[in-house]
Formats: C-alpha cells, structure tokens, sequence
C-alpha cells in the first residue's frame, strides 16, 4: 500500500515529517517497507535559465548554452533541439548523479567544449518514462527552485498491511491510527449524505450467496472526460495510471476510503435490473466475461458474478473486475454507481482462479469495512457532481449487510495483566474510543466472570471496518501499540524446577551424542534436505505415493528422503567434482517412512569415500571395517548393547554391497543399524564415483538405558591372578562367519573366558578348498585359583567343543 | 716385581688398545680368564713362602682388581659408543608428515542449535518434538488460521498429494504445531522449546525450502508481555555473549497470538559486519506474542485461567549472525570446505562453565 504525506494530511492535521511519520506508523504496526522520496534522490537539480543558444563549432547537432544556474553563469552542451534561448529547465551541476543514465556526471569536453553541468529531460530525472527534449518548465519559476518542488513531487510511502488490517488499506484508516498515536490530530472523516432527486430507474438484487448486500445509484447528466490535474497528480503518485474522472475517482476513494466502487455506463446496460448470483455451468460449457481488462474469463459456480438482462448476461465479476461491455468512456452521459460487499474467501479464491489481482479484489479479499456501502456512495456522489456533473437519484440498497462485530465486555485492568503495561483505565478507553471503539456501560454482566473489576468494566464494540478484533485479547493489543510496546517491562521469568538429570529425553541426548563423538572421529557434518527425488528414493526404499510432494521447488526434491544416504552419496560426488574426492560425512536427522507421526525416524548416517592425497607412509585409508569400528564406537558411545548386537551378513537392504554389508541387530525385528559398501549400481545411478562405506543407525532402534535410581557402578574387583592365552586355529567354511565361531569361543566358559580375538584369517595351501582357517587368541582369566594343567586342557577342549558347534574344526 | 709392572702396563696397553668387545673380551680371557696370565700367577703363590706369598699376593691381587676395572670401564665406554652409533644409524625424519588423519566438524547451524538449547535449559525450558509432516489441524486451524484466510496462503505449504478421503498432509511451515501437540496432551504450566526443521516453498539467498527454528512456549497463571520481553532479551544476550543486548518490540499480526509483535535487536551495521549489542541500527530477528486464546481453547486451555507467550526463533538464521556466514544457502550445500571452515570442534559443545563455542 503506497501513499503520499499530501495525501495523508487531507485526513491528519499534523506537522510531522516524513522520517517522523514513518517511525510511528512502524511503532504502530504498519510495517513500512520504504520510502521513496525525490527529495534525496533529485536534491542536486534545480530551476535554471538558457540565456544563449549557439551551434557547438565542432558539432551540428550539439548546441553551446550559457546558462543562468544556481552557481551563477555556466557554460553547458546540449544535444536537444529544444534549447533554445529563454527556456527554463532543469540544471545537474558537475558531481550530480543522474539517476536516468546512471552516470554521475564529470567535467569533460564534449567534442572540445567543456560542458560545465548538464540540462536535463523529464526521463533523465526519471519523471517520465520516456521524453522528448529536456524539460520544458514555467517561466514563472524561479532560478535555483528545487526540481522536486518545480515539478511538485513528494515522498511516498510504502508499507505492508498485515492481513488482519483491511482498514489501512485506505488512507483515512491509516490517519486514524496515526491521530491515535499522538501523530496528529484526525479530521472530520464523516461524508455528507447528498438527497437524490428521483428513483432510481435501474433496481438491485443479490442472492445471499453471491452477494450479500449490494447499493446503487444513477446519476444522469454526466459529462466524462480527463482528470483534473490534482486526482492525476494523487494517482500518479502512488503509480495508478490515470484514465478518466468517473474512473479514477473510483480508484482515489479505493485507496482514500479502502472502499471499491464500480461504476457502468447505464446506457450499454440490458432490462432495469442489476442482480448477483453464482456463475453457471451452461449447458455449452461455462460462462464467460470479457473483462475490462479485455481479456476473457471463465465464470464457474465458486465465483460471484454481476448480470444484467434479467440476470443472463454477465457484466462483472463481483469484488473483482467489471465487464468491459458496460464499462465507462467519454461518451458516456448515464452512470450507475456500485457499492457492494463480497465474501472475503471467494474473492480470494476467484483472484486466485482468474489470476485477477485488481485493487478490488484485494481489497474485498481482506474485508471491506460493511458499514461503507452508502457513504462509499454519496462520496463518489459528491466527486462526479463536482467533476463530471450530473443529477443524482435515490440510493437503492438489497440485501443485507453481514452482522457488525457484537461488543466485548473488558476490564482494563486487562491490559496489564496481559501486556505488563501499566497504564490507566481512562487512558486505555481513550486509545479505543480514538481508534473508532465505542464504549458503554456494561449490561447483564455474569458476577463470576467479572468477580475483581467489575465496576471497572465497559462495553467496547468494535467499529465495521475492525471485524478482525473479537476479543478482549485484541483490544489489548489495540491499546498496547497505540500507548507504545516501547513502555513494556523487562520482567524475569519465575524460577521453575530444574529436570533432574537434564531437560533432553534420551533420543535428543543420544543424538547430540553422535553428533559430537562423529565429528570426533574425523567425520564432518552436513545438513541436507528432507527431500531427494522420487527415483532417488526408489533406489533407498522410499518414493511412496504420500511421501510426494504436490508442489516441490524442483524436480529433484519432490519426495521426501527414506535415507540420509543418498544426499550424502549425492554430496560426496559434488565434492568430487570440484576436486575434494575424499569425504567423511555424516548427518542426523529425520527420514519419511509414510504421512503419519509414527513413520518419521531419527537417523544417524555417515560415509566415507577414502581417497585422501597419497602418503609416503603408505597408510591404509580406511575401508569397510573403518566404518565398522567407527560404527561399533559410536553405538557403544550411545549406550547401546552392543555385546548383545547380531551381525547379520547379507541381510542388509538393497542399496548395500549384497557381499559386503550387514546388519546390526537385537533379533530380525529389532534392526539397529545397517553398514557396508554402497552398491556399485545405486552408485553408478546417483553418478558418484566409489567404493563409498557408510552406515545409518536409526535411533528409535536403540533401546532406552533402564533409569537408575542411583548412579553408584557395582565394585571394582580385579582378579589378582594373571590372565593367560591360549591359541587356536579353526577350518570353517568359506561362507560361514567367523564372527559366529568368535562368539561361540568367547561363550565357551562365561567365568573364566574374557576375550576372544581373531588374529589370523587364512585360506590356501593347507587348507581345504572352500574353507578357511581363523586363528583365535582366547584369554583366559582365573579367578580363584591359578588353574591346573587338567583345568586348562578340559577348558580347551570346551572351546573346541562350542566352535565346532559354529562350523569350525580344529585345525590338525 | 718388574713382572709384575711390566705385566701391568702391558695388560692395560691391550685393554686400551682394543676396538671393540670381542677384542676386549679376548684381552680379558688371556689375563683373568681361567688360564689367563694374572690368574696363571695366582696359581704360582701356593708355592712360596708365607712372607712372600703376603706381599706378593697382595701385588697380584691388586694388579688382577685394577685389570678387572679397567676392562669393566673400556667395556662400559665401548658399550656406550656401540649404543652411540646404533643410535646413528637409527635417524629418521621426523619432518616428515604423521599420518593422514580426517579432522571431523560439527555443523554451525546444529552448533547453534546446541547452543539455544543449552540457553533456554538454564532457563528451565524442556525440549518438545513433533512431526515434519503435519496435518491441516496442528499446523494451521489449532493456530486460529481460519480456513482459506490469505495468511494460510502467505505460509508458501509445501503440500502432500490429496487423498481420496480429501485429507491433505503438508509439511510444517513453523515449528508451532508442537505448541499444540505439547498443550493437548501436557497441563500447565508449560515451558517449553521446539526445534525442528520447518518447510516454505522458497529458495533464494536469504529463504532455503527447509529451515530450522526454534519455538518457545510458556503458559502459567500471570504471564504476561513483560516475562516474554526478559526471556528473550535474556537469550539474545548470552547467545551473542554480550553483557547485554537493547531490543525493540513493534506490533505486527501472526494468527495465533494476540498482541502479536516483532522483535529487533540494536546492532552494528558498519564495516560490513552486523555486530550485536552495539551500535544505532534495528535488526529483525524474531516473532513473538502472547498465545491466542483461540490457540488455549483449541488446545483445551482455559485462557481466563492460563496464559503466556511464544516465538519463534530462525536458527539458520541466527548461526548467520553470529558467525558471519554470508549465504543460506551454502549451510546446506555440503561442500566440505565450507564445512572445514564454518565447522566447530566436536569438544565444543555449548555449556555453562566454558562458554558457547
């Protein structure tokens, strides 16, 4: 919404400036997004006079001018044919930036003359578009007059009206608020009623749906014709674009009054009657309206439409654009004024349908104040009675307004106990009764509710144009911005009970546990988005149907990600490309399993893509067993029970190397985590180069450590006694895993077995064709008593005994 | 007695003169070894007379100890330079480089996060979860958007695909619907934080389509403007970890509270960076209000007995401010330099004895 400070001083009287009105609109509420003032801009140009005019000596198209300026006699060369001597136009002195050439303007010969400043033209100022010559000005005006006042501009301000206030959509409601604030003091904003000389030959009618309510008025006699220069100049300003008197009054009163009003040429309307109703489904196809935009128009059911013809023919949209067929010209002598009110949700759907952002609709949009049908009228009245002419008849009215806002019973001393301002009651009744309210002694108020204040208690109903305030909240509002949020207190929050043991539930702890013990162990964290694209998803088990979104920002990012992998796989072959190959990545965050609540998982998910700059120590870069006791670390790290965890080989999902991936797991429907190589196949299909490692934890999967009411460890007891090894070497199948045969070993004898190790894998020569041979170191730590020969012999032949068991022989 | 001088300085002459320890040892052998030239003369005393086997064994005896220790000491000194020129040959590099070890970060943007959470804990507030993908109710009719109002549409939803049931799901447009779920099911008083990760069909230098916030929520018997006023001056002051911050209120509009303002901070725009707690200039940082009492009431709150305060903090946003980084965009771009150079240790974790960061 833009206006101008003249423009706001016909409905405030008040000295302010403009930087003084835009801090109080600001601290009011109305949001200012800028100023744009000519001031600043054109502050260097001024009037100034050609007294001579001579044909440059090097150029014929160039003319030499002396110049009377503000900086006394100049000489200055002029390319425009209309120098000429006499003429008053405007002067930029050397230094001057011209905002129409985007040059700031230095002392340089032109084809050997130096040209000390420069005369200008309309477009040069940017005053105009385009331009004809330099400007032509008033001889009356004096030399070294401003150029913003020669040409009469002024500064104007553009804000943002927050939804809930229609009122400012008018330049009245913003004086109001202003006047309320202190800015100024609010002028008479009431419209004298003009008394039509006859009935008006043209009646009204509305269905409620369409329209609930709906006011007229015919004026004979009129003569249309160009604005006079002062409604021009108004529209102008605020970048309407003028186009005739019946016209633009229309548009001055929309943004004087927040009040659209349409006007028809009553001679091209069809029958006596002008009535609403729902658009048709026709039996060939819809309705159609060419609009005064001359484009045509599908009218549907959901939309209100404005007909003549006993209702047939469509001649507008209501709330949102007339029709062309009955629109105003130069030739019209017979108006009929509109001045109607439509539902704020269909005028929003019907723009949004048409693609119509009118001033109309965005008004009717917002909620047009119900009490301005008549008065809306009778000042359109007064204006083309004063431009154009005319005799009025008597205003129609059918239908019936929507209900005005009912009243509020209010205590004052609300305002305190919800804002913390002190402020008195009086003063707070002021700011309602200033900003339109209208207070009255409380009727019928329950004892129970009012039980404190109740003397203190008023009735404040709420004017038409505030059908946004509906209770008692709302009124403090009013009063809280209107006195100024700048008085609120700074008030310590009461002390609350601190959470034992931490504010965060074990998932958040555990995540911010991950988060740091990763990136301790050199992976760097990313955040991605939630989205991938569908056939990204497909490829990790996602793409769902409800997991699609109806408007992505692109493409890529239509689905939402059933893995953290593919954006990190996807990252790390970005990387790549700009020449950063190695990648250690991880991230925690949420995956989409389905729409509801429940199907949202928390997963923690890194990568590893080993391809640091060669070493002259030869160095292994890490691999999948790199992930794997990185993996192995970080459950520990999170608590989880990670002796009890399975490693399942071969069961991991589809996106993993089938050969070199396993899961994690409590048992098959308690999967902790997934680990391994990324499939060549997913990784050829996202374009990233491997072998990428990875792994995803989901941290719903991990069991929540059992509350302890205690802290207190068992004891520390060691044994005195020294541990000893013994070693043993296994022949397994090839496809068996040694880590089952490991743990077999290690549960031989739960008291006195504490380790078991691999320390040699080994297949060939020796051992059978598809077999291997797995040497085991298993620790053995007494208890009691250091164990005997016999004791030691019957314990080895227990953990041959459990291995074999697993598959494994011992090996002769 | 000339035998045994000359004998003397012979022996030593050889412990001297030989070069390492298996000549020293040969020396020894011929000397006080079994059959050795001293031990030879040993063997000669039981043979004389007792007067002269006194001085004369005293003499042998004496010449064998100080053979003895001199063979001991060139041991220890051929032993030591032995050692000295293993050592030698042992010589590495050590400007040579140590193994290549990746350096790990934590994001700035989950560091800030941290951070304002280890804030608002101090301050009593729990921390609440929700879903990402919400349903028209918690994200928009519980806040007191009325159907089809223009403030729905300037949320810019992501939306899910309508269903047959006519049932529309959509991702949260602000961390508020955890308000909601938080007030149904938890009775006051209630102190909370939300954070999560919040969704606006926008993508340009200063909006990403995904965002992070951080919501707050107090509702208790006599809360009013002036707690919301403190709380969050409170917080804008440790987090930027100034001894304190000015902040303005102006009024603005949000659906689900009533007043509703906006607040700005007072900072520094000069030279380029924005530094807070100084300087004339206003930046604005937050929304917050006081929760409608539609918000109560649809939440099962009595809002003649209950009341309070939110906001919603942008936590992108606010890790732009604080640690300079130009560009919303790059936070989410993965680019590991970027994150090598914006990244935090993972030791700095926020906390109230070392600070923030």
């Amino acid at each position: 919404m833009k206006f101008t400070l003249s423009w706001l001083k016909d409905h405030l009287e008040t000295t302010a400036t403009v930087p003084e009105i835009v801090a109080a609109m600001t601290m009011a509420g109305l949001e200012v997004e800028h100023v744009i003032d000519p001031a600043t801009k054109l502050a260097p140009f001024t009037v100034c006079k050609i007294v001579e005019a001579a044909r440059h000596p090097n150029a014929d198209r160039l003319q030499v001018c002396q110049v009377d300026t503000v900086d006394g006699r100049k000489e200055i060369v002029c390319g425009a044919p209309n120098a000429r001597p006499g003429l008053t136009t405007i002067y930029a002195p050397i230094g001057a930036y011209v905002p129409g050439l985007d040059v700031t303007l230095v002392e340089k010969p032109v084809r050997g003359v130096v040209s000390n400043g420069m005369l200008c033209s309309a477009g040069e100022l940017e005053y105009a578009s385009e331009s004809d010559g330099i400007m032509e000005l008033p001889d009356a005006l004096p030399v070294g007059t401003p150029a913003v006042d020669a040409l009469g501009l002024e500064a104007v301000i553009d804000f943002e009206v927050t939804p809930n206030r229609p009122d400012w959509l008018g330049v009245a409601g913003i004086a109001r608020d202003l006047a309320a604030a202190g800015v100024g003091k609010l002028k008479d904003l009431s419209i004298a009623a003009i008394a039509g000389s006859y009935p008006s030959p043209i009646t009204v009618k509305v269905d409620g749906d369409a329209c609930p309510v709906f006011a007229g008025r015919y004026i004979r006699g009129v003569k249309n014709g160009p604005s006079p220069k002062w409604l021009a100049d108004r529209l102008t300003a605020i970048g309407l674009r003028p186009i005739s008197a019946l016209v633009d009054i229309t548009n001055l009163i929309s943004y004087d009054r927040a009040r659209p009003l349409h006007v028809y040429d009553a001679h091209k309307l069809v029958g006596t009657q002008i009535s609403t109703r729902l658009g048709r489904h026709g039996l060939n196809g819809d309705e159609h309206l060419i609009a005064l935009d001359g484009k045509t128009y599908e009218l549907t059911p959901e939309m209100s439409v404005i007909a003549d013809a006993s209702g047939e023919r469509p001649i507008g949209l209501g709330g949102v654009m007339g029709g062309e067929s009955t629109g105003c010209s130069d030739e019209t002598v017979e108006v009929f004024v509109e001045s109607a009110w439509f539902d704020p949700i269909r005028t929003a759907q019907t723009g949004r349908a048409t693609g119509i952002a009118s001033d109309a609709q965005y008004r009717f949009a917002r909620t047009v104040d119900t009490g301005s049908l008549v008065p809306g009228i009778e000042l359109a009245t007064k204006l083309i009675l004063e431009l154009c002419g005319g005799e009025p008849s008597e205003i129609v009215v059918a239908g019936e307004a929507p209900a005005a806002p009912g009243p509020i019973l209010f205590d004052p001393a609300y305002v305190g106990q919800l804002s913390g301002l002190e402020i008195a009651p009086e003063k707070s009744l002021k700011i309602l009764t200033d900003l339109g309210f209208k207070l009255d002694a409380p009727k019928d108020i329950s004892p129970t509710e009012f039980a404190t204040h109740a003397e203190a208690a008023v009735c404040v109903t709420p004017p038409t144009f505030r059908r946004d305030v509906a209770g008692k909240a709302d009124l403090v509002e009013e009063v809280a911005r209107i006195a100024g949020y700048g008085a609120l207190p700074s008030t310590p929050l009461p002390e609350a009970p601190r959470a034992v043991g931490g504010v965060l539930t074990a998932k958040q702890a555990r995540a911010r546990v991950a988060r740091r013990a990763l990136a301790a162990a050199g992976y760097a964290e990313a955040v991605t988005f939630s989205f991938t694209s569908r056939k990204t998803a497909a490829l990790f088990g996602g793409g769902q149907p409800e997991l699609l979104l109806a408007n992505p920002i692109a493409s890529e990012l239509d689905c939402m990600r059933p893995s953290l992998l593919p954006n990190l796989i996807e990252a790390a072959g970005r990387n790549a490309r700009q020449g950063f190959p190695d990648a250690a990545l991880f991230e925690v965050g949420p995956t989409f399993h389905g729409d509801r609540p429940n199907d949202q998982r928390t997963v923690i998910s890194a990568i590893l893509v080993p391809k640091a700059p060669r070493g002259w120590d030869k160095a292994a870069q890490g691999d999948v067993f790199t992930v794997k006791a990185d993996l192995m670390a970080l459950l520990e790290e999170l608590g989880a029970p990670v002796a009890s965890l399975q490693t399942a080989q071969g069961s991991a999902s589809s996106w993993w190397h089938p050969g070199r991936s396993a899961r994690l797991q409590l048992g098959p429907k308690a999967v902790m985590a997934e680990f391994g190589e990324i499939h060549p196949a997913v990784l050829k299909a996202l374009d990233v180069t491997g072998p990428v490692y990875g792994f995803e934890i989901t941290l719903e999967a991990i069991p929540e450590p059992k509350k302890k009411a205690i802290k207190s460890r068992p004891a520390f007891s060691p044994s005195p006694l020294m541990p000893l090894t013994r070693d043993f070497a296994f022949v397994l199948e090839k496809a068996k895993p040694a880590g089952d045969l490991v743990k077999a070993a290690a549960g031989a004898d739960k008291a006195l077995i504490t380790a078991a190790r691999v320390f040699d894998v080994y297949e060939g020569p020796g051992v059978p064709e598809g077999f291997k041979s797995v040497a085991v170191e298993v620790v053995v730590q007494p208890r009691e008593a250091t164990l005997t020969d016999a004791e030691i012999e019957a314990l080895s032949a227990k953990v041959v005994a459990a291995a074999e068991k697993a598959g494994g022989k011992l090996r002769s | 007695m000339t035998d045994l001088n000359t004998l003397e300085s012979d022996v030593l002459a050889q412990v001297a003169g030989a070069t390492d320890l298996q000549a020293l040892d040969a020396v020894r052998v011929a000397a006080v070894g079994k059959t050795g030239s001293i031990s030879g003369l040993l063997k000669t005393l039981g043979a004389m007379s007792p007067e002269e086997r006194k001085t004369q064994g005293a003499a042998i005896n004496a010449l064998r100890d100080k053979v003895t220790e001199a063979i001991a000491q060139k041991k220890a000194a051929l032993e030591a330079a032995e050692l000295d020129a293993r050592l030698a040959s042992e010589t590495l590099d050590l400007s040579l480089p140590a193994p290549h070890r990746r350096k790990g970060s934590v994001h700035p943007t989950m560091q800030t996060m941290d951070e304002m959470v280890a804030i608002f804990a101090e301050m009593g507030f729990a921390v609440a979860e929700g879903p990402d993908i919400e349903d028209d109710f918690h994200n928009f009719t519980a806040l007191n958007f009325p159907e089809k109002h223009p403030a729905r549409e300037m949320h810019d939803t992501f939306f899910f695909n309508t269903k047959e049931s006519g049932e529309r799901m959509l991702l949260r447009t602000h961390t508020s619907p955890v308000q909601v779920r938080t007030m149904v099911s938890q009775k006051p008083p209630i102190r909370i934080i939300a954070p999560g990760r919040t969704y606006r069909v926008d993508n340009d230098a200063t909006h990403t389509p995904v965002f992070h916030q951080v919501e707050g929520l107090v509702i208790d018997k006599g809360i009013h403007m002036g707690h919301l006023k403190w709380t969050l001056e409170t917080f804008l002051a440790r987090f930027f970890e100034t001894d304190a911050v000015t902040t303005q209120f102006r009024p603005h509009h949000f659906p689900f509270t009533e007043p509703s303002a906006e607040m700005d901070v007072q900072c520094d725009r000069s030279g380029g960076e924005i530094k807070i707690g100084q300087g004339t200039s206003w930046l604005e940082i937050l929304g917050c209000g006081m929760v409608h009492p539609n918000v109560l009431r649809a939440c099962g709150i009595d809002p003649d007995e209950y009341q309070g305060f939110a906001f919603g903090l942008g936590v992108d946003r606010l890790g732009m401010l604080k640690y300079g980084m130009p560009d919303l965009r790059d936070m989410w771009s993965s680019d590991v330099r970027w994150l090598a150079h914006y990244g935090f240790s993972a030791f700095a974790a926020p906390n109230p004895a070392s600070g923030l960061s």
